[in-house]
């Protein structure tokens, strides 16, 4: 797809289209290489299944991705332009939000606090609170995320409208790269469809890219138009979700196992 | 009061889209709404012992006499005020054990700038009150730079605080300076100066506190801060701010009372005050893990211990068993608080 240098360096310039593009990317703590070379891309609209196990490097991807980390070497692009995602907020303003199942919420906090969480409208020196929850209503609504009231305490609500509120907080503040870290984990059918459906209606936005970090392929085929599998540090599968099968994935990864297993009865 | 207490949620309104205001579903509604709030128990606990001490007690010609109502707001000042910084640091999530060092410094600092430096009175002052904003700064870098809890770090500058200022004093009184005696009189030596700033600072931080940024963030970090960090919210400088809320305010304190006993003493201050306002933080609804807390509820807490300090000896209790009463008083209180917030959350799952 990329020509690629030896050295890894150069490439040619990524075909328009592509919201994110990741090259050659590594990542080591000490001893321990938890990216070995990562070669991802996300097209504008697109929603893409990053599947791997644990250890796999999903995490370490996404806090690279999402200016938390650094990546050894390698190099990002958003919208074909290289970029260096030095913060948080850098990430924000290129348009990259991450949206951690449990951690992105201030339980003690109203919906529409969080909804507004370091973006609050203020009239100096007070904060906006009618305005922001209005605001919040509608777009909640406008989303199809059906939660009692914008008023309540985030931790009176369910896993599964805790997430959907983050989801909805990353669209409402402009994010057009969406990372769902585990978005499905500890859900029932019931809660994983809510956001499920969100995702659907983002996609059908068509200006909002996602992608889905998981580990459950079964839940997340349904709705991603291409998955990638991550192992070991690299990328070493990507097909379009309708060409691929949760039984051809489930023989990648009962693969993998068999291999972890039969080398420990070596090393044993 | 009651009007006060109910205002204080972080939503800050009625929840939306409840219809059927009948006027005695309202006076239900707000009785419910009432009894919901943390700071209603403390709110009668508070009640109950004025009625007690006013009418009931042995003391009840002397309670509502106007001295003694001086006096208790004298004493109920100095621990409101410190009471809302130790709330803003416990609500995100720390503690300053050093404030009433602070506090002991402060008015040492403002003589030692009059008489042996010839600084003028004013400029005295705020030398002083900018010694408690380096006091927090450094409470900041060791806890929030250096990663030591602050449960340690504070204690240390404590005790370096009030090592500097033994040394310093040679652990003697001292007077008043000239200068500082016109303007002290509106800090601390007026009759109702204590409980003036007090209430100037409770509507001050309340509205810090429930109605801005700071006061969100400062909830948002305490609440959760690997979360709040991800949203981009800055913990750090949160903390920072909160530890030099608390040394300024402290430092505050400490002039005051100097102007009001007309002595610069180094036995005031220290862990007396400084614990009396975490209890009142606490028995207020401030939970020492952080994430929740309410200025009105220090405030509350802060009144009821007042109380409680300045009834007993109003009876003639002798000055002996009264630690033992207080202690038996806070526990109390907060047994009474822990249980009506489990029975409160029955009741709103029922």
């Amino acid at each position: 797809m990329t020509t690629v240098t030896p050295d890894g360096q150069g490439t040619v310039a990524a075909p328009a289209g592509d919201a994110l593009r990741v090259e050659h990317i590594r990542k080591r703590f000490g001893a321990v290489t938890a990216l070995r070379d990562i070669n991802l891309h996300l097209a504008k609209g697109e929603v893409l299944a990053l599947l791997g196990d644990n250890g796999a490097g999903k995490s370490t991807l996404m806090k690279i991705l999402c200016g938390f980390q650094q990546p050894g070497g390698g190099r990002i692009l958003v919208n074909g332009q290289e970029v260096v995602i030095n913060s948080v907020d850098h990430a924000r303003e290129l348009g990259i939000d991450v949206v951690y199942q449990d951690l992105a919420l201030v339980n003690q906090l109203s919906v529409y606090h969080n909804m507004f969480l370091n973006r609050e409208m203020v009239r100096w020196p007070f904060l906006s609170n009618k305005k922001m929850r209005r605001i919040a209503r509608e777009h909640l609504d406008e989303l199809g995320v059906d939660i009692p009231s914008v008023d309540a305490d985030v931790a009176k609500l369910s896993g599964g409208q805790r997430q959907a509120i983050a989801v909805a907080r990353a669209v409402f503040t402009d994010a057009k790269i969406l990372l769902l870290d585990e978005p499905l984990a500890a859900m029932g059918a019931k809660e994983a469809a809510l956001i499920l459906d969100l995702v659907r209606d983002l996609k059908q936005r068509g200006d909002v890219s996602v992608m889905i970090i998981a580990h459950n392929y079964g839940q997340v085929l349904e709705i991603s138009d291409r998955v990638n599998l991550l192992q070991h540090g690299e990328i070493t599968f990507d097909k379009p979700s309708r060409d691929t099968s949760v039984t051809e994935l489930n023989d990648i990864v009962v693969e993998e196992y068999r291999r972890a297993l039969a080398e420990r009865h070596k090393t044993a | 009061m009651s009007e006060t207490a109910e205002r204080t949620s972080v939503a800050g309104g009625p929840p939306g889209g409840q219809a059927n205001r009948s006027s005695p579903g309202l006076l239900r509604r707000a009785t419910v709404g009432f009894m919901q709030r943390r700071e209603a128990t403390v709110f009668v606990v508070v009640v109950l012992l004025i009625v007690y001490f006013g009418f009931i007690s042995s003391g009840r010609s002397t309670f509502f006499t106007k001295l003694n109502l001086i006096v208790l707001s004298q004493v109920a000042g100095p621990i409101i005020i410190i009471a809302i910084g130790e709330v803003f640091l416990l609500i995100c999530g720390e503690i300053d054990l050093s404030v009433g060092f602070t506090f002991t410094f402060a008015p040492f600092l403002m003589h030692y700038l009059i008489d042996f430096y010839g600084v003028p009175g004013i400029p005295a002052i705020i030398i002083s009150l900018l010694m408690g904003l380096a006091v927090g700064w450094v409470n900041g870098f060791l806890t929030v730079t250096l990663g030591l809890p602050s449960f340690i770090t504070t204690l240390g500058t404590g005790f370096a605080l009030q090592g500097i200022m033994l040394i310093t004093s040679h652990a003697e009184q001292s007077a008043i300076p000239g200068p500082v005696q016109g303007i002290g009189h509106w800090i601390g030596t007026y009759a109702w100066a204590e409980i003036g700033w007090a209430i100037i600072f409770v509507i001050i931080f309340h509205l810090v506190l429930r109605r801005t940024r700071w006061g969100l963030h400062t909830i948002a970090v305490g609440g959760n801060q690997v979360g709040a960090q991800e949203a981009g919210v800055k913990a750090g400088r949160i903390k920072y701010g909160n530890f030099m809320i608390t040394a300024v305010l402290g430092a505050f304190v400490g002039l005051q009372v100097a102007f009001q006993a007309s002595v610069i003493d180094p036995s005031s201050g220290g862990y007396t005050p400084m614990f009396y306002s975490v209890a009142a933080a606490v028995i207020g609804g401030t939970a020492l893990l952080g994430g929740s807390g309410t200025i009105i509820g220090a405030f509350l807490g802060s009144m009821m211990l007042a109380v409680l300090i300045d009834g007993f000896p109003v009876i003639g209790v002798s000055a002996n068993p009264l630690p033992l009463i207080f202690g038996a008083a806070i526990l109390l209180a907060m047994i009474a608080n822990v249980q009506f917030a489990r029975l409160r959350e029955r009741g709103r799952a029922l």
